[in-house]
């Protein structure tokens, strides 16, 4: 940990002179509090500081002397003196907020493998996914898969699961912007994050008790030293024949203000497959975000704001009407609407905006220990158009406003061997479907939604080198929904022999209900880990997470035409309750290290879709999904492996196997990703203009472990009704994937860098589809990709 | 600590709004929902059968109804039209103008077996191509007991120009389905 320091030294030069030179000073934290039982090395002489952070020591004879100063929290200083006579100085020293602040001043790449059950994206590799989204950047950890509904709805997958079991915490609010389903992507500007970390083990008791799959956590941009910068990326892209462009300014302070703005334009047209044209896949963003913050010596008082503002076009092959739409367009595959490019964006499609406020107040009340306040409030626009008819050819078929109020307070005290999180968080959240807009019956209802949680995470390091961690939280959630049945259904449900306490009001052919749940959870988190003295290092974990259903699973009634099958929700849904172990070894060699991730993750009541059986209704027959609830266990593993095989040449492999099983029906999962893994080769040459050169190949095997959940249907062919199977359950054949990443900082202007890339995905233009793409019943991924990236820092 | 109080104002005041806003719902009636197919065929003379399959839940799990009036016989010529109707209203929607207004963006086609007879277009679209809610059914020559099947599809956004398309071919014609129903008919002497 040999880490560059921002000291202030005051140098004061006695003149006395004895025969032995004396060394004093004081040391003292962040807010100039004097720092007691500080560790001092002077050379060979060692000593800790006095109750007020003073410490004297004596030199024998001049010379230069190795000082190193360490204190559990802080940078350590490590330096090199010359004592020549007596001297008195003063060292302040600098709180391990994060390592945030190092990557933003130095972008250097540091190693970041040690020291959690995590997984941290550094903001280099982010700028690359400058014009993708969230899902595409998290895909550089071993693991991480994506969930896609085409090219621009992209949702990570964390061993094998996604959606409502990955909270994403951005800047330390979760988002709540109607991620249930598979058509939703988070609503997140990549542009803004400033490092990306991917908590596997479910060990985030900190921000959620329902973290199943994990937590994906968003840093934004923090600088603690007094400077001023920015940088602007725009980059070009072949394939949508449209760019990005983002701009960043931040002012850095350790008193007073400070304060990040950045706003980023994205603009596509259609995207193009291998061999076609994917029609209406373009897609439109406009984002902003910005904080300010003023800091005192003992507080500090922050203010943010983001917006996301995103216009997004659904293939429009994809949207269906029936079963046998669906049918054709699996057996020809070809999409059934291929036009010509256009930056057109028609329906189907979605606009979305999400709006986040927030106020931070952070008092410190001595060196260990932090109290937090935030408040937050989220506001998500949903609107999503479908293909009508007529006076509705611009009215959204689904518009939803989901407001979410949150208030969160942490406490921190930290000693030398322990660390002691606690706190607590309140928040009400409310989701209005507008159907007096749209006059169609919603996927989503209405409803008022409180949660309250409690948790507290204690970490002690023992002396035999174990650092353990336990975390325990308690959540309360109740939820009630305004919503609309129809009687039919409502009755073939069997919901009137078990819920007519929730009718309100009976109409002519539906019914307004009120349905109302309240649960009580109780998570936790047990961890240990050690890194060994040959270079072994072990981490386990143990964790103890609930879901509960959410609106879609509860409460979805009706026709998805994006997938041409009618979804079910279930009133009588349980919450889920999951175990998971996992453990993480890496072994270091001085070129080579290679690091394990197995984990053995048990859910009970694991709610997932599940064809039940087909509907008749005028416009053809429909399959049925149902949410179900089994018992399920997923086995995988994740490997990594760093090898700097020369001093410019390194290789880094990561590979994600899963094996999902549905327990009770003794069957396969369905949507667990397959096997997969990715080869790295990076030439670097720090002379030739910072030059670096990565080639890259993927590979996704065919995924052979899938539920069969194929039906028959009687389809028009040839002027005759004939009974076909329709195959939504056989996976697509794998795939392998090469792509490139070229980089120069070139030194065109004095005072700035001018970082100048060029990349490249799917080089072959591979026509392939993906088991995860919701869209792989309508068209192919997308081709090559060629794309120019140019960087300026000021 | 000011702040933390603003906070709270803040989070009381938007609470407070956001439950404020509460009306006494209604049920949405589905304006674009077809619950009810139509097929009228009527000879020169004037007689008129009557096919109708109404689903009155919609995308309910309610199944769709279908009734006949009349009798089809062999060897005739009948001049057909089909309607779509939404009585999930009162008075119900008649959907089959707005189809007709928007013809280049619909069409209607139909299947059925030559034991039943054959089927041909007889209306256009602005364009020149066929829409379908007006058609000739020739029915065959044979009488059949066995109910045969008369299928009919209504297509939103088809690719009129793919192959077989205008000839009624459904299966080139891409788009989505907003109505399909079968009939089953027999042939009367």
């Amino acid at each position: 940990m040999q880490q560059k320091l921002i000291l202030v030294l005051m140098l004061f030069y006695g003149c006395f002179t004895y025969s032995q030179i004396q060394f004093s000073g004081q040391i003292t934290g962040e807010k100039n509090i004097p720092l007691a039982g500080c560790d001092i090395h002077l050379g060979k002489n060692n000593f800790i500081t006095d109750g007020t952070g003073n410490f004297s020591t004596n030199v024998s004879k001049p010379g230069k002397r190795k000082l190193f100063i360490a204190y559990l929290g802080y940078f350590p200083i490590d330096t090199t003196l010359v004592v020549i006579e007596n001297m008195k100085m003063n060292f302040k020293m600098k709180l391990k907020v994060s390592d945030l602040s190092n990557i933003i001043i130095n972008q250097k790449e540091i190693q970041d493998q040690t020291g959690r059950n995590s997984r941290k994206i550094k903001q280099v590799t982010i700028e690359k996914y400058g014009s993708q989204s969230l899902g595409d950047a998290l895909k550089e950890v071993a693991g991480v898969s994506t969930l896609k509904a085409g090219h621009n709805v992209v949702k990570p997958i964390i061993n094998g699961l996604h959606s409502s079991r990955i909270p994403i915490i951005n800047n330390n609010v979760r988002l709540e912007d109607q991620q249930w389903g598979t058509e939703h992507a988070p609503n997140f500007d990549i542009n803004s994050a400033a490092t990306i970390e991917i908590i596997k083990g479910a060990s985030g008791l900190q921000y959620s008790g329902d973290a199943i799959g994990g937590l994906v956590l968003i840093n934004p941009v923090v600088v603690k030293k007094d400077t001023l910068f920015g940088k602007t990326i725009m980059a070009l892209s072949t394939n949508g024949r449209g760019g990005v462009v983002s701009s960043s300014i931040h002012k850095g302070n350790e008193f007073g203000w400070r304060y990040n703005a950045q706003a980023s334009a994205k603009y596509f047209g259609d995207r193009e497959a291998g061999n076609y044209v994917l029609s209406n896949s373009g897609n439109r963003e406009f984002n902003f975000s910005g904080d300010a913050t003023y800091s005192f010596k003992k507080h500090d008082f922050t203010a943010f704001y983001s917006l996301y503002n995103a216009n997004i076009g659904i293939l429009q092959a994809s949207h269906i009407g029936n079963v046998n739409d669906l049918y054709r367009s699996i057996t020809n595959l070809v999409p059934s609407f291929i036009g010509d490019f256009t930056y057109e964006i028609q329906n189907p499609k979605q606009e979305v905006q999400h709006h986040l406020a927030k106020l931070n107040a952070d008092f410190y009340l001595n060196e260990q220990s932090t109290l937090s306040f935030q408040y937050s409030y989220q506001n998500n626009k949903r609107l999503e158009f479908d293909i009508r008819r007529s006076d509705f050819k611009n009215v959204p078929a689904l518009a939803l406003t989901l407001q979410t109020n949150q208030v969160v307070v942490d406490f921190k005290k930290e000693s030398i061997h322990w660390e002691l999180k606690s706190g607590g968080a309140f928040s009400y959240q409310n989701n209005v479907a507008n159907t007096d807009l749209t006059k169609v019956r919603p996927l989503i209802p209405t409803y008022d939604k409180i949660d309250f949680g409690l948790y507290s995470i204690f970490k002690y390091d023992f002396v035999s080198g174990w650092k353990g961690d336990a975390g325990v939280r308690y959540d309360y959630s109740n939820v009630q929904a305004s919503k609309f049945y129809f009687k039919t259904r409502w009755i073939e449900r069997g919901y009137d022999a078990d819920f007519n306490q929730f009718v309100v009001q009976k109409f002519a052919t539906q019914l307004l209900t009120k349905p109302q749940f309240t649960f009580h959870n109780l998570s936790a988190s047990l961890g240990a880990e050690k890194a060994f003295e040959n270079n072994w290092f072990i981490n386990t974990n143990c964790n103890l997470t609930n879901r509960n259903p959410n609106p879609a699973e509860f409460f979805s009634d009706g026709l998805h035409h994006a997938s041409g099958v009618i979804e079910l929700g279930d009133l009588r849904l349980q919450k889920e309750t999951a175990v998971k172990i996992s453990a993480f070894a890496q072994k270091k060699w001085e070129k080579f290290s290679v690091g394990f991730n197995p984990f053995l993750h048990s859910i009970e009541n694991f709610m997932f879709l599940k064809p039940v059986g087909f509907e008749s209704t005028i416009r053809g027959a429909f399959p049925v999904w149902a949410y179900n609830q089994t018992n399920a266990l997923l086995t995988g593993i994740d490997i990594q492996t760093d090898w700097n095989i020369h001093k410019n040449i390194s290789h880094k492999l990561i590979l994600g196997y899963v094996n999902g099983r549905n327990v009770t029906e003794k069957i396969a999962l369905i949507d667990m990703p397959p096997l997969n893994f990715s080869n790295k080769i990076k030439f670097e040459k720090k002379e030739w203009a910072h030059f670096i050169f990565e080639l890259k190949h993927d590979v996704v095997v065919r995924q052979t472990r899938f539920p069969n959940y194929n039906f028959t249907t009687n389809i028009i062919e040839n002027n005759a009704l004939i009974l076909v199977a329709v195959d939504i359950s056989t996976p697509p054949k794998g795939y392998q994937l090469l792509g490139f990443y070229a980089e120069v900082q070139p030194k065109i202007f004095r005072k700035t860098v001018t970082t100048i890339a060029l990349m490249g995905q799917n080089l072959l233009n591979v026509a392939y589809r993906d088991y995860l793409n919701r869209q792989r019943f309508f068209a192919d991924e997308l081709g090559r990709n060629i794309q120019i990236q140019i960087k300026i820092n000021y | 600590m000011k702040n933390l109080k603003f906070s709270i104002l803040a989070a009381a005041t938007i609470l407070f709004a956001a439950s404020c806003d509460k009306d006494d719902p209604i049920p949405v009636n589905e304006e674009e929902v077809i619950t009810t197919v139509i097929v009228r065929l009527t000879t020169a003379a004037g007689t008129t059968v009557t096919l109708t399959s109404k689903d009155i839940d919609g995308d309910g799990p309610g199944m769709p109804v279908v009734t006949q009036t009349g009798t089809v016989q062999k060897g005739t010529n009948y001049l057909g039209t089909v309607s779509f109707l939404n009585e999930q209203k009162t008075p119900a929607d008649d959907i089959t103008a707005e189809v007709k207004a928007e013809g280049d963006e619909h069409q209607v086609f139909y299947m059925t077996a030559s034991t039943l007879g054959t089927i041909a277009y007889d209306d256009l679209d602005t364009n020149g191509k066929p829409v379908g809610l007006k058609f000739k059914l020739t029915t065959a020559a044979t009488a059949n007991t066995t109910p045969q099947n008369l299928a009919v599809t209504l297509i939103h956004k088809p690719v009129k120009t793919a192959v077989g398309v205008v000839g009624g071919n459904i299966a080139n014609a891409g788009g989505a389905t907003d109505a399909e129903v079968t009939y089953r008919v027999v042939l009367a002497d």
